[in-house]
């Protein structure tokens, strides 16, 4: 089966859900994510058996690239995203009917639940698609789907204020972000003459380029992609609209629409790091991002006492370390390291994985606790021991403890720090780390060393078998890739 | 599965099992005999006629890819780490069994004893990894159980504020250790994180870091590792940790787990970065005394037995800095027979301490006295644990402690070098024990019985097992040192084999 009938699949997947929404009269209307899970499984398979083109002549080809072991792994984290988020969204769906209900008379109890369980998949296929966009307009086409419905489900709670302030920032600062990219993908036009990526590497490679020119274009790329991965200085929408937006969209935004984010900037920005004219300066662009954003992330979720503003904080904190990684890129002739790509690939996965699972563990509470502040976990490792362990396990893995996946990823970053002799963004990854140490213990401590708020529930909180089995399983992919990262790299290796 | 990987994985197998519902204490226990026979197995069996080659190897490649060093899960051991590893079966023997009962712990008994076998089984790991990463990654699995276990369970009011301390201390320690591996793993060009492999690159000449580099890697390597072992002037985070932390915990920290900063700089900092150690010679001379004689007074000074302790355990790292500052064989194989030494007697006055926390309900050595009649056998044993920290002939201490002093001293000539200087001060320090540790010893157990304090029963078989353990190793190493030394003799001198091969 041909690689890009995956992403014909899960839209097509995703408009059956609408049809079946609109057509079918369903009790209960949870069932309609149950045709998207199952789907995404099997999808999920899928990536293991596709066959790459034999020949890739045609015009399709010029805007899909092929035989990329990469693309294909970006593909399953896109898939595994949105399944989790699916996931999420069942459990989620009393909050959601809440804040939406339909005052019409004669209207089905659940109306305008189907929709939210569709508008993923919709994301789910831009974000396949755009692991595979060689070409400046699939690119962008393909980061435009995501967006646009990450701009419906970020507001998707119609009667909730913090819904709809978040929908409405992350709208205009998109739109803006959205207008650098396009003007920035037209001086890159102009300078290289291309939209193929191949092309525009080799035209930003050959001497005689004008640096001031590219250097403003790639100014310009660099903006809408930081907003995007939510790089300081241009990260502060993220706290709000993370707050703000419905729990499972929160963790499609800080995975899904990151991980988006960070395939089109190593598509885009690596061929200006190739390129010998460039690469000083735009190297020192990006230590310089790389060092804000570290400092902003990690020192800005120390007083954070709200569970989504800190993994917000957190969110941001990650991204530096992301970028501090593409701005260690290997110098030529130095010693032979890995490359920025792969260790961006893996600690992207490594972070789904934590993020996810913390997620998971915040909506299963949601319903049971007071609140999303953190003094709401207190006590929780007496009411439920397993999901207590399980956001244990997650936060130790954020923090990059040993023995867990998230120590590989940081542990890679810095062996690249080291290797391209960045001492200045070396220092400043160590005090994000060891602030990171604190902020997620923080979490850590409030469910187990606080006594339980006074008056408080205290009864024992129950796991629904689907989110238990995805928790579980995250929680032993976390452990056994802290391990051995073979787990993770062997995917694309 | 190799003997090896068994003693490794048994204590994390064995905490999977309890949080997957086993009998918590039934489980705990029973794997630490196991992991006890399992090691005095391993030493009878270790060939002591083999020099600098690790024994039992076990190896599994796990990750091999370009631009990253190999990464295997190898297990193995040499003399050094063979003795470290008894001491580690040793004292987690002894912490299970002193451990309380399901029902008298206040909170889960599970994740109780789960954190205590983590703790335990991530020392045992780190000192049986030949693998530099699984070395470093072992030790850090006893950070967040500490931090747990200290926090829920520790005694006083002042516990989560300890627990945040001991986190953060030990978190940045582990994280500048990290950066100085990365850095000499780099610097040698080495394409695997075996050590033996990294050392032998740092000894060949056309791979040996630049003397720049070395002088860098030898002194995050030493900061690092010294905050893991509260070198003065890193030291803050350890006495109110060992005070705070239930019995166990304090017994396998101070006994066991501060034992890997000091394994590492012999292991790894001092082999893999000698002109860096030479360079920074004086400043840990420095550092030494500030453990040595600072930590020593403020130990004095200290009114509660358990912090007095924990100064004490503070203090006594100092000699072994001594011996590994030394350099040479006796100095060296003194400063592991010490780590052992210290690891049995601390913990045994730690389980004692402990007891008589339980039992009276205080530390505080004004309000106690005139024990020794009222309960002879606590007094018995505590006595041999305050001579062997003393450091009395007899004992296992005072054989490690005039072999640091000896190599510390040795050399020709009779100018007085730095060291030797830093020898006569540490000399000092045998006083000032002797001071603390009798002083201790007569407010709790002479002079007239308080009327306040309620007299419990004296230690029962529980407690009496253990403590018997402890005190026949202290003797037994004590009378016949041999019986490590065969087993550091070849080590050592593997270690300090100036050319590789």
């Amino acid at each position: 089966m041909p690689v890009y009938y995956l992403e014909i699949i899960v839209v097509a997947l995703g408009l059956v859900m609408l049809m079946v929404d609109a057509f079918v009269k369903l009790e209960d209307k949870r069932s309609i994510a149950w045709i998207g899970m199952l789907g995404l499984a099997v999808v999920f398979a899928l990536l293991f058996f596709v066959k790459w083109p034999e020949s890739t002549e045609g015009a399709f080809w010029q805007f899909y690239s092929s035989g990329d072991k990469l693309a294909l792994y970006f593909k399953g984290i896109a898939v595994l995203t949105t399944l989790v988020v699916l996931i999420m969204a069942v459990d989620y769906t009393p909050t959601i009917l809440s804040q939406i209900a339909n005052p019409e008379p004669g209207a089905h109890r659940q109306a305008g639940l189907g929709e939210f369980f569709a508008l993923p998949m919709f994301a789910c296929a831009g974000l396949m698609w755009m692991a595979s966009a060689n070409n400046l307009v699939s690119i962008f086409v393909s980061l435009e789907t995501v967006t646009i419905a990450f701009y419906i489900m970020v507001a998707y709670l119609r009667r909730n204020v913090g819904s709809l302030e978040a929908g409405v920032k992350y709208l205009i600062l998109g739109a803006l972000s959205t207008g650098f990219l396009v003007y920035g993908f037209a001086w890159l036009f102009g300078i290289t003459g291309s939209m193929q990526l191949s092309e525009i590497a080799a035209a930003l490679a050959k001497p005689g380029l004008n640096t001031t020119m590219a250097l403003f274009t790639f100014a310009l790329i660099l903006v809408a992609l930081a907003f995007k991965i939510g790089a300081a200085p241009f990260h502060l929408w993220i706290p709000d609209v993370y707050q703000g937006a419905p729990t499972p969209i929160t963790a499609f935004l800080s995975v899904g629409s990151k991980a988006a984010g960070f395939i089109v900037m190593l598509r885009l920005v690596s061929p200006f790091l190739a390129s010998p004219a460039l690469v000083g300066k735009v190297t020192l662009v990006l230590t310089v991002v790389a060092i804000l954003t570290l400092l902003v992330g990690n020192l800005a979720a120390l007083p954070q006492k709200n569970f989504k503003r800190l993994l917000a904080y957190s969110s941001i904190a990650h991204a530096g370390f992301l970028v501090m990684a593409l701005a260690s890129s290997p110098r030529a002739g130095g010693i032979i390291s890995m490359s920025p790509v792969i260790v961006i690939a893996f600690y992207l996965g490594a972070y789904l994985l934590m993020t996810l699972l913390a997620f998971l563990v915040m909506t299963t509470l949601r319903t049971k606790i007071a609140g999303e502040e953190l003094d709401s976990f207190r006590g929780l490792a007496k009411r439920s021991p397993f999901l207590a362990f399980a956001m244990l396990v997650s936060m130790a893995s954020l923090a990059g403890i040993p023995l867990t996946a998230g120590f590989f990823g940081k542990f890679f970053v810095f062996k690249l720090a080291v290797e391209a002799q960045q001492w200045t963004l070396l220092v400043f990854g160590l005090i994000g780390a060891a602030a990171g140490f604190y902020y997620y213990l923080k979490i850590a401590a409030s469910m187990y060393l606080s006594e339980p708020v006074k008056d408080g529930d205290t009864s024992a909180i129950t796991v629904s078998p689907l989110a238990k089995i995805a928790m579980v399983t995250l929680m032993v992919v976390i452990i056994l890739a802290g391990f051995n990262p073979g787990v993770i790299l062997g995917l694309f290796v | 599965m190799s003997i090896i990987e068994i003693i490794v994985f048994l204590p994390l197998l064995a905490a999977l099992a309890v949080g997957l519902g086993s009998p918590a204490r039934f489980t705990a226990l029973g794997t630490s005999v196991l992991v006890l026979l399992f090691s005095l197995g391993v030493a009878i069996q270790f060939n002591t006629a083999l020099e600098g080659a690790y024994q039992f190897v076990s190896s599994r490649t796990l990750l091999e890819i370009a631009g990253f060093p190999k990464l295997s899960l190898a297990l193995g051991l040499d003399g050094m780490s063979l003795v470290l590893l008894l001491l580690s079966a040793i004292v987690m023997f002894a912490a299970m069994m002193v451990s309380p009962k399901e029902e008298s712990i206040k909170g889960s008994a599970r994740l109780y004893y789960i954190s205590l076998l983590l703790i335990a089984g991530g020392a045992i790991g780190a000192f049986c990894s030949t693998d530099l990463f699984f070395l470093y990654a072992f030790h850090e699995l006893a950070l967040i159980p500490t931090f747990l276990m200290i926090g829920i369970f520790g005694n006083g009011d002042n516990r989560v504020r300890t627990a945040w301390t001991i986190t953060i201390f030990l978190g940045v320690g582990s994280l500048i250790l990290l950066v100085g591996l990365i850095l000499a793993v780099g610097a040698v060009g080495a394409t695997s994180f075996d050590i033996s492999t990294i050392i032998t690159l740092a000894k060949l000449p056309e791979s040996a870091m630049s003397p720049d580099m070395q002088s860098w890697v030898f002194l995050l390597l030493f900061i690092g590792f010294g905050i893991l072992v509260s070198l003065f002037p890193f030291h803050s985070w350890a006495a109110p940790a060992y005070a705070e932390a239930p019995t166990p915990v304090a017994m396998l920290h101070a006994g066991v787990l501060k034992k890997f900063g000091l394994y590492g700089l012999i292991r790894i900092a001092i082999p893999l970065a000698p002109a860096g150690a030479e360079k920074w010679l004086n400043l840990v001379l420095i550092l030494l005394i500030g453990n040595i004689l600072y930590i020593g007074l403020v130990t004095i000074a200290q009114k509660k037995l358990d912090r007095m302790l924990g100064y004490s355990s503070v203090m006594h790292m100092g000699y072994v800095f001594l011996g590994i500052a030394a350099g040479n064989h006796i100095g060296l194989s003194g400063a592991v027979l010490l780590m052992f030494a210290h690891g049995i007697s601390i913990a045994l006055l730690f389980a004692l301490s402990g007891w008589m926390r339980d039992q009276f309900g205080t530390l505080d050595l004004d309000q106690m006295g005139g024990l020794a009649k009222a309960l002879p056998k606590l007094g018995l044993i505590f006595g041999f644990g305050v001579f062997a920290s003393i450091g009395l002939p007899g004992f296992a201490n005072f054989a490690a402690e005039i072999a640091i002093f000896f190599g510390a001293f040795a050399g020709d000539g009779e100018t007085m070098t730095w060291i030797r200087w830093a020898t006569v001060g540490a000399l000092w320090g045998v006083v000032i024990s002797a001071v603390y540790m009798l002083r201790a010893y007569r407010h709790i157990f002479l002079g007239p019985l308080p009327k306040k304090l309620a007299i419990p029963a004296d230690l029962d078989w529980s407690m009496r097992v253990p403590m018997i353990v402890l005190v026949v190793t202290l003797v037994a190493v004590g009378f016949v040192p041999e019986l490590l030394n065969q087993y550091i003799r070849p080590a050592i001198n593997g270690i300090l084999l100036v050319t590789p091969g």
